[in-house]
């Protein structure tokens, strides 16, 4: 039998990085991903002949620049074009646009709202603040703050030292963020009540929560850490699509010695007396290692990939509590012609950033309404973008493919997700794109509709959650996954999880492949 | 203000000459100029060689920068100085001239090179273009009219200076080749690195040469003035589909940078200009060894050359990269996230070792691709090998730092694409 010192079950973009900084430490790696390509929910395919897309994740969001570095991305392929503008229909034919370049926005938000045009700059800069404060907690390993162990001790200083610097305003505010819905927190500040409802889609982006419940504020910190990171690019479009990403991570990890195999599906972890030995494939393939690495979901990793025999009963209660509730979906489109919006009719600059269908917070809050009960979003809030307007590979010359992240459509649709209730769903989406986008219907050449159990399904990710665990306040930081087991390890010894279940979590970030490699190789052997 | 005489393809050349004031006051502009001018958004022009070029199009040149390694970028590159050089002696002359080996050039050949004065400094640098035995043509970038015909005396030979005659257009990035396929019969692919061919574009007669100044898969396209908007617009229709992205100076400058490619009065001046023997550079002490042919007859500037390169020369050109968590540790020292110009900078810069000063940077940029900040710089040749640690001098709010920088060999990016 082959031994390894480290496996990595799932070749998702996390497990990659995991893989590579163990390599890059000498170690011999092997990443086992069940799919044919690697990327987990990272992927391009061609979906309809000669049109690729993003098929689940379809922007890169705040991939660490110490990964850029280490991994040397840009030499195996990194290179992130452009994302610049948000332009958002309203429902009397005009449209609210977010440009490039910070005179044009401020123009054209004052053309609403003169005074939100002023608040924004005094807005963006307590965002700056806030975001510098909490963008180090992405590089840390969340410290246990009911353990005594000198590691954790240091570490809840560290954490808690950072927050007393901050003065009390600043901590003020911060504490609102982390408290207050976005709505409320908006409408301290702004009146135009479309911009509110954009600010505050961020807000919701793979939550099942509205943009009016409690704590959902302070995910409009990630766009302003974005600007932090600003000359990396941290948002924008992956040539390629985001599955390039991922292979471009592949081939970093190849290159600094790890292995990766693809079609090969884990059956489970070996564990022997407490301790993880190896993995065993579905074909029946034993493979050892000393080291085991789940890159899946919480919920995989802890009760599925595991005899949960394994684990103690507490830790099996609070990984049952930890929230998947899946909301949203994904409609790629393959298009003979670009979609013609009524507010801004014709070929232009909008077409190259996204469109968001989030014309008032109202129609946002009535999505999330119809989810509470079971219902998809008969009209939903979307986030549209069409990748071969800047990347002309994705489609054939002349042609497009559009990406609609869609929201909400909850993993315990009523009824199911039967095959009648995902094409109602993918109807609902181009009658919304219609009502914006008249030809809509006549430029659809391909229509792939993916709703959670789709994105379960395909991807592992449980109950179709995005963000392998729902990113709510209860659940982040040395919460995430469950408390006592965020620092990436797991009650049995030499198994270990680096997946977007992790602190911190979330897009195509990378943070908790690295966090989780670094603690294995401080752990390694014990 | 006569709008015709600034557009050399609308003007009557067989009319009266007439020189009104506006026209001796302003700027020229290029023969794209009808096409290109109600592009520019921000009113952001650059002078290059006496004429108005686009800094940039679009506000953020971002999208113009990312066309030149994503898809194609499409750049004015009209100023550049062209001459036509004809005769017996043509290739005597050019090669009497220059420091490369210009025998070697065929028809249907260019060769960029370097040319010097007797001591060996360099006075400009630009392509050669054997368009037939006896008919060359050369690009510069200040003019050299009075040293072309200097360097011609008493042979068979005449200079002509076409500068205004003839437009140029680069279309740079990896899908060039594509858009050009499909509005020229030539055989593209077929068309190495640095070979022109003679062609059409949709029935407009051009010269495609496979050169440019961003180090990437790419064409010049040199056309009569009186056709360059109908070339523009024929391009710029078929390159559509394929993300052609009218480009400007600024992107232009971060491409070059990333190619470690050098440019006359930013990196080096002219040694027709230096006012003091320090601000003259050798081929040798700008990376430009490879173009000093040490086997052909006599040259300009042969034996200070040869004589440089027996004691070894004092300077290196080489690039820098310099080390961001250094750099971004700076900037948090004062609370700021680092902060790095949107625009390549051309300001001489001071790189230490040790502390003691051993040269300086003549421009840097970020590099989004390398996700890098480069820099090229003239570095003193006992600190210029590769890998040397060095500090380059940044001003963070307003104090004088020192950043670690390492010297990287150039170029700082060379894709296969250049030259498959």
């Amino acid at each position: 039998m082959k031994h390894y010192d480290a496996i990595v079950i799932g070749g998702g973009h996390n497990g990659l990085v995991t893989a590579a900084y163990l390599a890059r430490a000498g170690k011999k790696v092997l990443v086992l991903e069940r799919r044919p390509l690697v990327g987990g929910a990272a992927v391009t395919e061609e979906v309809f002949p000669g049109f690729k897309f993003s098929v689940f994740s379809y922007v890169v969001s705040l991939l660490r620049p110490e990964i850029i570095r280490d991994l040397e991305l840009p030499r195996h392929g990194l290179q992130i074009l452009p994302l610049e503008s948000t332009v958002v229909p309203l429902d009397n034919g005009d449209y609210l646009g977010s440009w490039a370049d910070p005179d044009l926005t401020r123009r054209e938000l004052a053309r609403h709202s003169a005074k939100d045009a002023e608040a924004a700059s005094l807005f963006g800069r307590l965002m700056h603040h806030m975001a510098m404060a909490v963008k180090p907690i992405l590089g840390m390993i969340p410290p246990d703050p009911t353990s005594l162990a000198p590691s954790d001790l240091k570490g809840m200083l560290k954490f808690g030292g950072h927050f007393r610097s901050l003065g009390a305003e600043k901590f003020h505010a911060l504490h609102k963020l982390m408290t207050m819905s976005s709505a409320d927190y908006l409408d301290e500040w702004f009146e135009f009540d479309p911009l509110k409802a954009t600010k505050s889609a961020s807000g919701i982006i793979g939550t099942f929560l509205g943009p009016r419940s409690p704590g959902t504020a302070y995910v409009l910190l990630h766009h302003y850490m974005g600007e932090i990171d600003g000359a990396f690019r941290a948002w924008g479009f992956q040539k390629g699509g985001t599955g390039a990403i991922s292979e471009t991570i592949a081939r970093s990890a190849k290159a600094l010695g790890a292995e990766i195999r693809t079609g090969a599906a884990v059956e489970r972890v070996i564990v022997k007396a407490g301790r993880a030995a190896g993995v065993v494939l579905s074909s029946g393939e034993e493979i050892s290692a000393t080291v085991v690495v789940s890159g899946l979901d919480p919920r995989r990793t802890f009760t599925e990939l595991v005899d949960p025999k394994e684990m103690p009963d507490d830790v099996i209660e609070a990984i049952r509590r930890f929230k998947f509730r899946g909301s949203s979906g994904k409609v790629n489109l393959a298009l003979s012609e670009l979609p013609d919006f009524t507010c801004l009719p014709g070929y232009g600059p909008h077409l190259r950033g996204a469109v968001s269908i989030s014309p008032s917070l109202d129609y946002l809050e009535r999505a999330y309404d119809d989810a509470k009960y079971g219902q998809f979003s008969r009209n939903p809030y979307m986030d549209i973008v069409i990748p071969s307007m800047i990347d002309p590979g994705m489609a054939p010359p002349g042609k497009h493919v559009m990406s609609c992240f869609v929201q909400y459509a909850p993993y315990n649709q009523r009824g199911g997700w039967t095959d009648a209730n995902r094409e109602a769903f993918g109807d609902a989406v181009v009658d919304t794109l219609a009502r914006y986008a008249p030809n809509i219907r006549q430029a659809i050449i391909g229509r792939q509709v993916l709703v959670p159990s789709d994105i379960e399904r395909i991807t592992g990710l449980t109950e179709g959650n995005i963000f392998a665990g729902e990113l709510a306040l209860h659940q982040l930081f040395f919460f995430r996954p469950v408390p006592g087991w965020a620092q990436y390890r797991t009650p049995i010894r030499g198994y270990w999880q680096c997946g977007a279940g992790t602190h911190p979590g979330g897009g195509i970030m990378g943070a908790s492949g690295r966090l989780a490699a670094l603690e294995i190789l401080k752990g390694v052997g014990q | 203000m006569s709008t015709a005489w600034h557009d050399p393809g609308t003007s009557d050349p067989t009319g009266t000459p007439s020189y009104p004031l506006e026209s001796v006051t302003v700027l020229k502009t290029t023969p794209f100029h009808s096409r290109t001018a109600p592009l520019v958004q921000g009113q952001a022009w650059r002078r290059w060689a006496g004429y108005s070029v686009a800094s940039s199009y679009e506000l953020v040149h971002d999208r113009e920068y990312a066309a030149i390694r994503n898809a194609a970028a499409l750049l004015d590159v009209s100023p550049l100085h062209k001459y036509l050089i004809t005769g017996r002696d043509a290739e005597r002359m050019l090669d009497r001239m220059v420091t490369r080996n210009l025998t070697k050039c065929r028809v249907g050949q260019v060769m960029y090179t370097p040319w010097c004065d007797v001591h060996g400094k360099v006075i400009d640098d630009g392509t050669i273009s054997r368009l037939s035995p006896n008919l060359y043509r050369l690009t510069s970038a200040e003019p050299n009219l009075r040293w072309l015909s200097m360097n011609g005396a008493g042979m068979d030979v005449s200079v002509e200076e076409v500068s205004e005659q003839l437009g140029a257009l680069a279309l740079q990035g990896p899908l060039s080749r594509t858009i050009l396929e499909q509005v020229s019969p030539a055989d593209l692919r077929g068309l190495k690195y640095f070979r022109l061919t003679e062609t059409t574009i949709r029935d407009i007669p051009v010269t495609i040469s496979r050169t440019g100044y961003t180090g990437d898969l790419g064409y010049e396209i040199w056309v009569p003035a009186e056709h360059a908007p109908s070339l523009w617009d024929a391009l710029m229709d078929a390159g559509k589909p394929y993300g052609i992205t009218p480009a400007g100076i600024w992107a232009l400058d971060m491409a070059r940078i990333e190619a470690g490619l050098v440019m006359l009065d930013v990196d080096y001046h002219s040694a027709h200009h230096a006012l003091i023997e320090a601000q003259k550079s050798s081929p040798l002490e700008l990376g430009l060894d490879w173009t000093v042919s040490w086997e052909k007859g006599p040259y300009n500037g042969r034996q200070a050359l040869r004589a440089e390169r027996a004691r070894h020369p004092e300077w290196r050109f080489v690039g820098l990269s310099v080390d961001w968590v250094s750099f971004e540790a700076l900037y948090a020292e004062v609370g700021l996230p680092p902060q790095i110009p949107s625009v390549a900078w051309r300001v001489s810069t001071p790189v230490y070792r040790d502390g003691k000063q051993i040269g300086y940077a003549s421009s840097g940029s970020w590099s989004p691709l390398l996700k890098q900040y480069l820099a090229l710089a003239h570095i003193r040749a006992p600190h210029a090998a590769p890998g040397t640690e060095v500090r380059l001098e940044v001003t963070v709010e307003h104090q004088r730092r020192h950043a670690r920088a390492r010297v990287t060999a150039l170029p700082f990016f060379d894709p296969e694409r250049k030259k498959a």
